[in-house]
């Protein structure tokens, strides 16, 4: 079985709104970190589904149990309820459609715990109004024309979605790259001018 | 005068139950035998005993040398002290499958009603599901009443499935590898050649060969050969022989032949000194037979409904046989009872057969699923 290994400060904020001995799916787990820790520090029945197959292998060789599948197209495969909690972190904006993803999401679960890179930052918008070209940073590193992520949002329009489809968002927050928190989560506004990716736990209203 | 059993007869090591056997044709066996080989130490609370299930022309012999053919055991690979399988750790037991003809009842066995003679084409229509209904009376001959894990590749990988459909309270985890929930229609045609070509072989005499001290081995080997082919992929057999010649440097005459011709020729001619025509056809029959989906109003996921056993499937990228479709088809069924399962493509160019080949990731996954299987199993 794995050692435990240092795990990303997001995945470390998502742990932190997991009740313990809950079941966790967890969409796009990659070599399975979170679930590792779910199950060590949580008791929890979490599993993990991955696009990518190497991080698939290395993952059950870990001895975790995750699946080898596509957000898209199998999350309708399980059963209503089936979880407590689903994850997807940082994976929305990569997905075909978001809108049905979250859909599916709380249909299988009873919370979704979704993080992804805000597109309202202000050097987004900074880079955009200045140069006139598609923004490059850290998080966005990738060409238009080459990127995964398809389907950019800012924390503002994340807000709107769960609004229109209605979701209540129980918990959320504004964090930096590397998973800090960031102080704002008391404005929308703020948090989508300086937080560089949003945290949301939601559930059906 | 009759003749009941080849020339030379191995005793293989087997346990007899007297209790009759109810199979899915409607008939029954009143008495059968099984023969097993078992690896590693039962703990005294019996807890990590594994069964593995062997393919279509496996036998029991899983970890060592098979006293028929002085071959290495068919997966010494995955099985043994150290292994992903790993004899140290567990229990492992492989019995061959009903219909066999390696020691456990078959078409080659005594009838029941005729003293002196075999069974032959006598012998009943079994299924995957019989053959685990037997292979259950003698797990719970060994006193264990829940198996820490079934794992099979193939045929093996249906009774994998069939016993974790059948008896989900007594498999804590359940491997089945390049497998599939039913055999396709694509694979039952490619079986009832090899079945064509043992019936068209005058040596066959309707199934009694036995009694004309005959054995239909060139129908045999040419069902072998085709079989063979399916076994393999394309780009294994280019990069093996592709298109040399045996002891030739151009094919001028007849006689001449390509490389893999005497390849496969190899392959029919040494499969029909150990296997009995009678049970090939008794066993592709089984796989034939096998629809995991059969009889469950809404499908394959029924056939799971309230499963708690954790499940890894495997298949292989190449693997014409049994492709990954079908894998993906099982671990969605599984989703929809929220199963806990694993599910990996292992990236091989070695088709079907993969399973019994050197495959790394193959063989990382497999010790990784398990022991992480030890863990919630409390085994270690």
């Amino acid at each position: 079985m794995t050692t435990q290994k240092k795990m990303r400060l997001d995945l470390a904020l998502i742990a932190g709104m997991i009740a313990p001995r809950s079941r966790v799916l967890d969409i796009g787990c990659s070599d399975g970190t979170l679930i590792d820790h779910l199950f060590r520090t949580l008791q929890c029945d979490a599993r993990g589904l991955e696009l990518d197959m190497d991080a698939v292998t290395q993952a059950v060789g870990f001895g975790l149990p995750v699946m080898q599948g596509d957000a898209d197209t199998d999350l309708a495969t399980y059963p209503d309820g089936a979880f407590d909690y689903v994850v997807l972190s940082r994976t929305l904006q990569a997905v075909e459609q978001p809108r049905e993803v979250l859909r599916q999401m709380l249909r299988i679960g009873t919370h979704a715990i979704v993080s992804f890179p805000n597109f309202g930052h202000w050097s987004l918008r900074l880079q955009l109004l200045l140069n006139g070209r598609m923004p490059m940073t850290k998080t966005w590193s990738r060409m238009w024309y080459e990127t995964p992520n398809i389907h950019p949002c800012t924390i503002q329009d994340f807000f709107q979605l769960c609004k229109a489809d209605g979701y209540k968002v129980e918990q959320w927050l504004a964090a930096d790259d590397e998973g800090a928190r960031a102080p704002w989560r008391r404005f929308p506004a703020l948090a989508n001018l300086f937080g560089e990716q949003g945290l949301f736990l939601l559930r059906k209203a | 005068m009759d003749q009941s059993s080849p020339p030379q007869e191995i005793q293989h090591q087997s346990v007899t139950f007297e209790e009759r056997l109810t199979l899915d044709c409607g008939r029954h066996l009143n008495r059968f035998t099984i023969a097993y080989r078992c690896y590693g130490t039962l703990n005294a609370d019996r807890s990590n005993a594994i069964l593995i299930c062997h393919a279509l022309t496996g036998d029991q012999y899983v970890a060592e040398p098979n006293p028929e053919t002085g071959k290495p055991g068919w997966w010494e690979r995955v099985v043994g002290p150290g292994g992903p399988v790993d004899t140290n750790a567990y229990f492992v037991v492989c019995t061959n499958v009903l219909g066999g003809c390696m020691g456990t009842t078959g078409p080659r066995s005594p009838h029941e009603d005729h003293p002196g003679q075999p069974w032959g084409t006598d012998f009943p229509a079994v299924t995957i599901n019989d053959m685990v209904r037997a292979q259950k009376r003698f797990i719970d001959h060994l006193g264990i009443e829940k198996l820490f894990a079934v794992v099979g590749g193939s045929m093996g990988g249906m009774q994998v499935l069939a016993w974790a459909a059948m008896y989900p309270e007594q498999v804590f985890a359940a491997v089945p590898v390049a497998a599939a929930a039913y055999h396709s229609a694509q694979n039952i045609a490619f079986h009832e050649i090899g079945r064509q070509a043992i019936a068209a072989d005058p040596f066959f005499y309707g199934g009694r060969y036995w009694s004309e001290g005959v054995t239909p081995e060139r129908g045999l080997a040419v069902a072998r050969m085709t079989a063979h082919i399916t076994y393999v992929s394309e780009a294994a057999l280019t990069r093996k022989f592709g298109r040399k010649l045996q002891d030739a440097a151009t094919l001028s005459e007849l006689g001449e032949r390509f490389e893999v011709e005497s390849y496969l020729q190899y392959q029919g001619s040494s499969f029909v000194r150990r296997f009995d025509a009678n049970s090939y056809l008794t066993i592709t029959r089984a796989m034939d037979l096998f629809d995991l989906a059969a009889g469950h109003e809404n499908g394959l996921a029924d056939a799971f409904k309230g499963t708690r056993s954790r499940f890894l499937l495997v298949s292989f990228s190449s693997d014409c046989l049994f492709p990954t479709a079908q894998s993906r088809a099982i671990a969605r069924a599984l989703n929809h009872v929220a199963a806990n399962v694993s599910f990996v493509e292992i990236k091989s160019d070695k088709g079907h057969d993969a399973f019994l080949l050197d495959e790394p990731d193959f063989h990382r996954t497999l010790r990784g699923f398990l022991s992480g299987c030890a863990e919630h199993a409390g085994l270690k």
